[in-house]
């Protein structure tokens, strides 16, 4: 038995995702930029998976750009927006504590080029409001970076409102809609934004392909040298196999996505009602404005590492915060940016759903959570000194 | 998994002295709930011999697994002999720690050090003090981190 309920780290592919891309590995295998036939029908085919996503996005095909997946995008849309303000002598950026570590890694690169960055506060609820963003923008600020929905804890943040601060101000406002797309309704000209970034994998889509949108008349800079792909903006031959399989995903989960959310927000209930049960336990991030399929929990006496061995023994693929940072000793950067003290933020609990789970699911997951919580809470010296009283519980009580 | 060997997850889905001795006679706690790992050690002394031990851990399957390990490999030994006992040793008897883990390994040697130096001071044993870590993580402010394992 397994359950998957990692979905924000990646999906299992669509057959209808995998079926789209295999003609283009043996049958339209040409290059797009060839001049003869089989070139010219992976152009074609190329020009038609650019208009569907396009479509999908309510842009116009030409504002769309091929990338790698949402860390090249991030990283593509970051440095362009900044190096277009520096040309006008802005030098001011606007972004929050808990983006993606693809945005985050590039401010700090751009802040070594000479930018300086506010990054705004996330609040205990994990959400940053219109009205921030308005308090924190200066003459000199280039460009706002807002993600639309936090991977960790699945927070939605106000996109089209902070759009429309910016637009206002005449400057840039970038999302990573990597968690976003296909859950919730993306059009960027009723977001305002200029650039966006999103990737296949999270969907239901291909590994290694992603896409940016970039406003018409926003001048993209290539963060990968070579050929004049992409109309100069993405060098490299496209992966044209990924690509159709993006656009195919992408439809999908976009033409499901009203009913899927439906779904999951009762799976999503269930499952925070269930493990609430837990004492000494908070859900983090707002309730109600959180992506459909998104639980995240905190359990005091306990380290999250642990946690999802013991579920991974009894079949449960879980994470304990962004499967980016595992590799890292220390606590995720989205938790403490809540507020949460880091020995909350240890035991740490990310449980990402997708359509393909069930009520029964749920239910197994809630029953193993609470088993485990409960042995590992059994053989914790912290655990036993907060019981005892020797030190005082922080999480007072369940949620 | 393939992060950890199979004598680590052994180790780690049935540790073996886990739980707590409640007239023990030594008792050390290492590390920090703010790091992320916290290692307890009681030890039941015989004379000279280690006639039982016990631990509890809040920390990562390494951590618990280290526990376990240090506990077996001293159990039934002189203390002597156990103050011998180094993070190397654990970290080899469960045939390797992810680099980034080997911290877990540290810990556990510095718990029964200071559960032994925690006896000795209880009953007024004069003890050479060069043989004990002069600082345990305890008091810490920053954690031990994979660019420290260097020193472990």
């Amino acid at each position: 038995m397994s359950i998957y309920v990692d979905n924000a780290a990646t999906t299992k592919m669509s057959p209808a995702a995998m079926q789209a891309m295999l003609p283009y590995f043996d049958q339209i295998y040409g290059n797009p930029s060839s001049l003869h036939s089989e070139g010219q029908r992976a152009a074609e085919a190329l020009a038609g998976a650019r208009a569907r996503i396009a479509a999908r996005l309510g842009c116009q095909p030409r504002e769309i750009t091929f990338t790698s997946g949402g860390s090249e995008a991030d990283t593509q849309a970051l440095l362009s927006a900044a190096h277009l303000g520096a040309r006008k002598g802005k030098w001011h950026i606007i972004s929050t504590a808990f983006e993606h570590h693809a945005v985050l890694h590039t401010l700090e690169a751009l802040e070594r080029q000479g930018f300086s960055v506010t990054l705004l506060d996330v609040h205990e609820n994990g959400l940053v409001t219109p009205e921030q963003v308005k308090a924190a923008l200066r003459p000199d600020t280039c460009l706002v970076s807002v993600m639309y929905a936090n991977n960790e804890i699945g927070t939605v943040q106000p996109i089209g409102e902070i759009g429309r601060v910016c637009r206002e101000a005449g400057v840039l406002f970038h999302t990573d809609a990597v968690q976003a797309v296909g859950h919730l309704p993306i059009h960027v000209g009723e977001l305002q934004v200029d650039l966006l970034s999103l990737s296949a994998h999270k969907v239901h889509g291909p590994k290694g392909v992603g896409a940016l949108y970039a406003r018409k008349g926003i001048p993209l800079e290539s963060v990968i040298y070579g050929g004049a792909q992409e109309r100069d903006r993405r060098a490299g031959t496209e992966n044209l196999p990924a690509i159709l399989g993006m656009a195919a995903a992408l439809e999908e989960s976009c033409a499901h996505m009203e009913e899927r959310a439906r779904t999951l927000t009762l799976l999503r209930e269930r499952l925070i009602d269930g493990l609430s049960q837990i004492p000494h336990a908070v859900l983090n991030g707002d309730r109600a404005r959180r992506l459909p399929g998104n639980v995240s929990f905190c359990f005091e006496g306990i380290e999250g590492e642990s946690l999802l061995l013991l579920l991974d023994d009894r079949g449960i693929r879980a994470s304990s915060g962004s499967a980016c940072t595992s590799g890292s000793l220390d606590p995720s950067h989205v938790l403490l940016a809540l507020g949460r003290p880091h020995e909350i933020a240890h035991g740490s609990l990310r449980l990402t759903l997708s359509h393909e789970n069930t009520q029964e699911d749920v239910d197994a997951v809630i029953r193993a959570v609470t088993e485990v919580v409960a042995y590992l809470r059994s053989i914790s010296p912290v655990w036993r000194d907060l019981t005892s009283g020797k030190t005082e519980f922080i999480l007072k009580e369940a949620v | 998994m393939a992060l950890y060997s199979d004598v680590v997850m052994d180790h780690f889905r049935n540790p073996r002295n886990v739980g707590v001795l409640e007239d023990a006679d030594g008792v050390g706690e290492v590390g920090n709930a703010k790091c992320g790992d916290i290692m307890k050690i009681y030890l039941k002394i015989d004379g000279d011999r280690i006639q039982d031990v016990r631990f509890e851990t809040f920390g990562c399957g390494s951590a618990i697994a280290s526990s376990s390990m240090a506990t077996e490999l001293i159990k039934g030994k002189p203390l002597s002999e156990a103050l011998t006992l180094t993070n190397r040793a654990v970290a080899e008897a469960l045939d390797g720690l992810p680099a980034h883990k080997l911290h877990c390994s540290v810990l556990a040697e510095e718990a029964i050090k200071a559960a032994i130096q925690d006896y000795y001071e209880r009953n007024g044993i004069p003890y050479d003090a060069a043989l004990f870590p002069q600082e345990s993580s305890h008091g810490h402010d920053h954690c031990c981190c994979a660019s420290e394992t260097e020193a472990c």
